[in-house]
C-alpha cells in the first residue's frame, strides 16, 4: 500500500484504523525514510499513554502475567497496548516470537493490541525500536502500554528508561539466593512479583527478595540522611525515599493477585506523579535516547565517510601493534585517519 | 540500517494437538533469517486473521493435520480479505490430499506442503512469493 504522505498515515493512526497502526510499525521497526517523517507528526499526540515495563528471568511467567494483567486492566474500562520482545538469533537474523502463545485470553478485544518484536541484535532487554513502537501505540490512544522485555535476567536496564512504572516477575525456584544478589535487575524494580506463588518456595522467594529490598533500602537512607545533612532545607529530599518496593504474589494462569498488582501500578503512577518525579523520569530517559542516538548517528557517519579500505588499513596497524586502539578512534575523530 | 525483514505467522487452527512440524517450520524459518510470529495450538479462524494484521505479517502458514482444512482454510482467507488483508500470502502444511490442492488454489492458496516437504522449498517458495508481491508497489 502505498501512502500520498506522512499525514495520511497519521490522520489514519489517529481515526483509530488498526491496519495503519499494524503497518506503520513495520515501518518504524524497519526505520523507513516515510516512518521518521511519520513519528514526527504523531509525536505532539504522544505522552498520554502510561509506560509499564515487565521484566524478568525467562520461565518467571512474564508473558502469562502480561495476559493477566491486561484482563484486569480491561475490566477497569483501560485499553491496552502489549509490545512483546523476543531475541533474534545472532546467527541467522531471524527469531521466533511466541508471547502471543500465552495471550489467547485477549483474542477478539478491540480494546487491546498485541504487537510482538524481534530485538534485532540490540541488547538491554528491548529493540533499538521499541521506544518509537510504544509512542505509535501512545498516538493511537491505548490507555496503558504494557512492555514484555527480553527474558535475559539481568541487564534489562533500558525498560527502566522507556517505562514509567517497572515491574520485575520472579518465580519460586529460579535459585533464588544467587539471582537476588545480582543486583542489576532489582534496582530498576518499583513493585516486585512473585508469580506462580502455589509453588513450593514461593515463601522463600519473597523473603529473598525483601531481605535484597532492606539492604538496599538502608544503603538508600544512609545516603538520603547524607543528603539531609548538606541541604537540610530541601523541602523535596524526603520524598525521594518514601515509595517502599512492594512485594506482591500472583498465580497469573489463575487470575490470582492481579487486582493488587493493577492498584500498585495505580498507586506508582499517583506517587510519581504527585512527587514530580514522573516528569524527572521522562527526563532522564530522553537525555538516555538522545545521547544513543546521537552515538547511533555519529559512528554511521563517521564510517560512512571512511572507505572500507582505510578502515580495514587502520585495523592492520591496530593489528600490528603500530598503533593502539585508542590512538586510532582520535585519528578517526580528528580527521587524520 | 533500514532492513526488510519477512514476518511470518505460524498458525494451528483446529482442535488436532500435533504441533511438531508447526515448529520445525518455524525454526527453519528462523533459520532463514525470517521473524516467525508462533501462536500456538487450537487457533480459531477469527484469532489467526486477528493476529496477522497485528502483527502484520507478509505470509500466514497454516499447519492443519485434522482433515479439516476444506473448512478451516477458507474461512481464515474470507477474514484475512474482510480485515483487507488481501495481499498476505496463505500457504498450508501438513496431512493434505492431493485432490483438495486444486480446491486450495483456487481458494488463494499460495503453496501446499505436505508431509516429506523439505523446509528448503518452503523456504523459497516464501521468498520468491514475498519478492513478487512487493515488486509492483
Amino acid at each position: 500500500m502505498t501512502r500520498a504522505s506522512a499525514q495520511d498515515w497519521v490522520d489514519d493512526l489517529l481515526a483509530g484504523d488498526r491496519r495503519t497502526l499494524a503497518r506503520l510499525i513495520t515501518r518504524v521497526e524497519n526505520r523507513t525514510p516515510d516512518s521518521h517523517a511519520a513519528l514526527a507528526r504523531l509525536y505532539p499526540h504522544t505522552g498520554r499513554a502510561y509506560l509499564v515495563g515487565i521484566t524478568g528471568a525467562p520461565g518467571t511467567g512474564k508473558s502469562t502475567v502480561v495476559n493477566a494483567l491486561t484482563r484486569t486492566l480491561r475490566e477497569r474500562e483501560q485499553t491496552v497496548g502489549i509490545i512483546a520482545v523476543d531475541p533474534t538469533s545472532p546467527f541467522s537474523g531471524g527469531a521466533v516470537l511466541g508471547d502471543r502463545i500465552r495471550m489467547v485470553d485477549l483474542a477478539g478485544d478491540r480494546g487491546v493490541f498485541i504487537r510482538s518484536m524481534a530485538n534485532r541484535g540490540s541488547l538491554g532487554g528491548l529493540a533499538a525500536t521499541t521506544g518509537d513502537v510504544a509512542r505509535v501505540l501512545d498516538a493511537a490512544g491505548f490507555d496503558v502500554i504494557l512492555i514484555e522485555t527480553v527474558g535475559a535476567g539481568q541487564s534489562e536496564v533500558d525498560i527502566a528508561r522507556t517505562a514509567y512504572t517497572t515491574i520485575v516477575v520472579d518465580a519460586p525456584g529460579m535459585g533464588d539466593d544467587v539471582q537476588a544478589i545480582k543486583a542489576g535487575i532489582l534496582e530498576i524494580a518499583d513493585i516486585l512479583v512473585v508469580n506462580k506463588a502455589d509453588r513450593p518456595g514461593a515463601e522463600n522467594t519473597v523473603r529473598a527478595l525483601r531481605a535484597m529490598l532492606e539492604l538496599g533500602h538502608r544503603l538508600r537512607t544512609n545516603l538520603h540522611h547524607g543528603e539531609l545533612l548538606a541541604r537540610p532545607a530541601s523541602p523535596d529530599a524526603s520524598i525521594y525515599d518514601f515509595w517502599q518496593v512492594p512485594i506482591l504474589k500472583t498465580i497469573a494462569t489463575e487470575g490470582e493477585g492481579l487486582g493488587a498488582l493493577a492498584d500498585a501500578i495505580e498507586r506508582h503512577r499517583a506517587y510519581l506523579a504527585d512527587s514530580g518525579l514522573l516528569v524527572e523520569r521522562q527526563r532522564a530517559g530522553i537525555e538516555a535516547e538522545l545521547a544513543a542516538r546521537l552515538r547511533e548517528a555519529l559512528l554511521d557517519q563517521l564510517i560512512r565517510q571512511r572507505t572500507p579500505a582505510a578502515l580495514e588499513e587502520l585495523i592492520e596497524r591496530v593489528l600490528a601493534r603500530q598503533l593502539d586502539p585508542g590512538s586510532a578512534v582520535r585519528m578517526l575523530m580528528d580527521g587524520s585517519a | 540500517m533500514s532492513e526488510r525483514k519477512i514476518r511470518v505467522l505460524i498458525a494451528k487452527p483446529g482442535l488436532d494437538g500435533h504441533d511438531r512440524g508447526a515448529k520445525v517450520v518455524a525454526r527453519a524459518l528462523r533459520d532463514a533469517g525470517m521473524e516467525v510470529i508462533y501462536t500456538g495450538l487450537r487457533q480459531t479462524p477469527e484469532m489467526i486473521a486477528e493476529a496477522a494484521l497485528q502483527e502484520d505479517v507478509d505470509v500466514v502458514g497454516l499447519s492443519i493435520l485434522s482433515g479439516a482444512h476444506m473448512a478451516l482454510v477458507p474461512r481464515v482467507i474470507e477474514l484475512l480479505r474482510a480485515e483487507g488483508l488481501d495481499d498476505v500470502i496463505v500457504i498450508v502444511g501438513g496431512i493434505i490430499p492431493d485432490d483438495d490442492i486444486p480446491a486450495l488454489h483456487a481458494m488463494g492458496v499460495s503453496a501446499v506442503f505436505g508431509p516429506g516437504t523439505s523446509t528448503e522449498d518452503t523456504i523459497a517458495h516464501i521468498r520468491q512469493a514475498v519478492a513478487s508481491r512487493s515488486a509492483p508497489q
